[in-house]
């Protein structure tokens, strides 16, 4: 397999996906601290390069499935700002109709198909969905993400097995940022690296620095050919940092302070940005100019949101089952 | 700490839920060593928890006794059901309820089982631990009550309190007890407050308890709800209405004759559950009271519970799922105006 090269102009996509993500986030968060959104908020703040990373290599056809932390995932498949902040507010012009939330996003013409609150649960959905694909030969890869604590879940030994046994085209991504909830990696985790697991399930595991740009983008480039190729299954362990917590509000009084700090040295945010700078392909003011643009849609989006009403009472009884067939 | 209240004049210790919990684990691993426990994140290192039920314990009786394990509800159960065949009184935690669906087969197939499928051999007495509760806006997948599922099993004990001092004592009820149990905390109420319970004091598992006398309605119930009853109840003296307010305290195996008596007395009774309507507990009790009392009911039962939809996240209809105080008041009044009051 030839991997592309990975040029600024790659780059800089990987850092304006990661850049769309990382304000949104500043935004929900400062939203949240004043009290004007009331959601369980897990911030994705650390994991947007990885997630853009993969996402540029993704179709709009290509399927998602990922988890309440999932807001990065969710964008960087490309899901559109309104429809997803509406749910956010819990009005009637979410994605859902404020019906799931925040912890369970759907938005199918983006790919994005199942986001769940249920540690583990993804995995052999995303089966399905490739399993689908691989029958009806229509070349999407699903992309299922998960993190580090998922996979000591029954399900992802389960899923890994059928995946690596069927040939699916299925992308494994386990986003590494070492906690569960309050809970280290090392304390809860038999290996040293998730990566390892691929073993027992006949498919490639790569351990890579989600925190850096082209490492990340690379490892995506190969699980993505690998799968439209019918090539099967990847599992690829992004290691990363979860900054904010496991939920808005977290005190993160578990995490050692030295600890935190050395990750705050490398937060991949500010690195990427001065790779970025560093390539030529873009200036400071060119920067600038993109975050004022994010900034302007992120606020529009914001009022659609605010303006648009809350459900109808009697959207209750509504898609508890479908017409009668 | 420890319970202080001795003279009558002296005001009684006000303690939360969160505190009740807390006390009955820590007093039942002071009384016994072969209480251990396991869940997610719940020794000190991890904060002793997400609802700090746990702070403390594992730095008292050592991270062998009280230990964090991974996200990994099957082997969760199922270590506490081994170790319980191995003598050990295992108290394990299911963070959520909704998290209980990953390791139903260990709980409903084998914890629940053992002791008949072995012909009495061997038993598990195992406590899971485990909270949910709607009107959080934690959306479809954080708020379930499913305890109808587990009192449908034969074999499993189902308990849920009402207030600090039942947590407490049913707690160590469920832990004492020798059969699987299963043990629902609630997450709204986990602050509230109510008399603190004489130390040690074990609430037996299987009987009801009758939270209020009254002779005009019966309200029978389990849970969160119960705390609207007596609120109910209170309100309503001031009409001249009497409520007697029926605690199930065990939801399962059901104490029919505290609420058959209960009932009787009244003649008419109002079953209320936080979980939907549809196949819950209630209509098991209703149709225990209509076995025992047709021809003696002045009215039908009436069901209070919630809605037959996924719990919605948008508070406007998250609120329209739950069921309200307003439904029980509803539901009383609607059975006195059935028939003739005497
Ligand atoms: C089956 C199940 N068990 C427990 C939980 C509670 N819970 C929610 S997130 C979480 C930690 C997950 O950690 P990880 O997989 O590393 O993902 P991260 O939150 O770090 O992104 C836990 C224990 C759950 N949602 N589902
Ligand atoms: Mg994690």
């Amino acid at each position: 397999m030839s991997t592309p090269t990975f040029t600024p102009q790659v780059l800089l996509e990987v850092w304006r996906k990661a850049r769309q993500i990382n304000l949104i986030d500043e935004k929900f968060r400062g939203l949240l601290r004043s009290g004007r959104l009331a959601a369980v908020y897990y911030s994705p703040r650390g994991q947007e390069i990885l997630a853009a990373a993969m996402g540029v290599h993704l179709q709009p056809t290509d399927y998602l499935v990922t988890t309440y932390r999932g807001i990065h995932d969710q964008l960087a498949k490309g899901i559109p700002l309104k429809p997803l902040f509406a749910e956010y507010y819990a009005k009637a012009t979410g994605a859902c109709k404020g019906k799931g939330g925040p912890m369970h996003i759907t938005h199918p013409e983006t790919g994005v198909m199942v986001t769940t609150g249920i540690v583990g649960s993804g995995l052999p959905i995303a089966n399905g969905l490739a399993w689908a694909s691989q029958l009806k030969k229509d070349g999407r890869v699903t992309l299922v993400t998960f993190g580090d604590g998922a996979s000591n879940i029954g399900a992802f030994h389960e899923a890994l097995n059928m995946a690596g046994l069927w040939k699916l085209p299925v992308i494994f991504l386990c986003q590494n940022n070492l906690y569960g909830e309050s809970s280290k990696y090392e304390k809860c985790t038999s290996v040293d690296h998730i990566g390892e697991r691929a073993a027992s399930y006949k498919m490639p595991g790569v351990t890579v620095d989600g925190n850096d740009a082209e490492a990340m983008w690379r490892a995506s480039a190969d699980a993505v050919a690998r799968a439209r190729a019918g090539e099967g299954p990847t599992l690829i362990e992004a290691k990363t940092f979860r900054f904010m917590g496991h939920y808005f509000g977290d005190p993160g009084a578990y995490i050692p302070k030295e600890e935190y700090e050395a990750h705050l040295a490398k937060d991949p945010m500010p690195k990427t940005r001065a790779a970025v700078l560093a390539s030529g392909i873009a200036t400071e003011a060119d920067l600038e100019k993109y975050d004022a643009e994010v900034n302007a849609k992120i606020e529009e989006a914001l009022q659609f949101a605010a303006d648009s009403p809350f459900p109808d009472v009697g959207e209750i009884d509504i898609d508890v089952y479908g017409a009668a067939a | 700490m420890s319970a202080t209240a001795t003279t009558t004049e002296a005001k009684p210790e006000m303690i939360t839920f969160t505190e009740a919990f807390s006390r009955a684990l820590h007093d039942a691993m002071e009384m016994d060593p072969t209480v251990i426990m396991l869940g997610e994140d719940i020794a000190d290192e991890e904060g002793g928890g997400i609802f700090k039920v746990t702070k403390g314990l594992s730095t008292k009786f050592g991270g062998e006794r009280v230990r964090t394990t991974p996200i990994s509800e099957q082997a969760i159960v199922g270590a506490a059901i081994g170790a319980s065949l191995a003598g050990m009184r295992p108290v394990a935690e299911i963070m959520l309820m909704n998290f209980i669906t990953v390791p139903m087969d260990q709980i409903v197939n084998h914890a629940a089982k053992l002791r008949f499928m072995s012909g009495g051999q061997t038993h598990v007495p195992i406590t899971i631990r485990t909270r949910t509760g709607a009107g959080a806006g934690t959306g479809g997948q954080h708020s379930d009550m499913l305890e109808a599922w587990f009192a449908h099993v034969a074999g499993m004990k189902v308990v849920t309190p009402s207030t600090p001092a039942d947590a407490y004592g049913l707690l160590l009820g469920c832990i004492f007890d020798n059969d699987p149990c299963l043990f629902i905390e609630d997450q709204l109420t986990r602050t509230q407050t109510g008399p603190a319970p004489v130390k040690g004091e074990i609430i037996k598992l299987g009987k009801a308890h009758i939270a209020r006398e009254g002779t005009d309605v019966s309200i029978v119930g389990y849970g969160r709800p119960i705390r609207d009853a007596m609120a109910l109840a209170e309100k309503l003296t001031g009409e001249g209405i009497s409520v007697e307010v029926v605690d199930l305290r065990t939801v399962s195996p059901m104490d029919t004759e505290t609420v058959i008596k209960s009932v009787a007395k009244t003649g008419r009774a109002v079953v209320v559950h936080e979980a939907p309507r549809s196949f819950g507990c209630g209509a098991e009790i209703v149709a225990r009271i209509q076995e025992a009392l047709y021809g003696q009911l002045k009215a039908p039962v009436l069901r209070v519970a919630s809605r037959d939809v996924t719990v919605p996240f948008s508070r406007v209809l998250e609120a329209e799922y739950l069921y309200k105080g307003a439904d029980i008041e509803a539901a009383v009044r609607r059975t006195l105006d059935t028939g003739s009051r005497k």
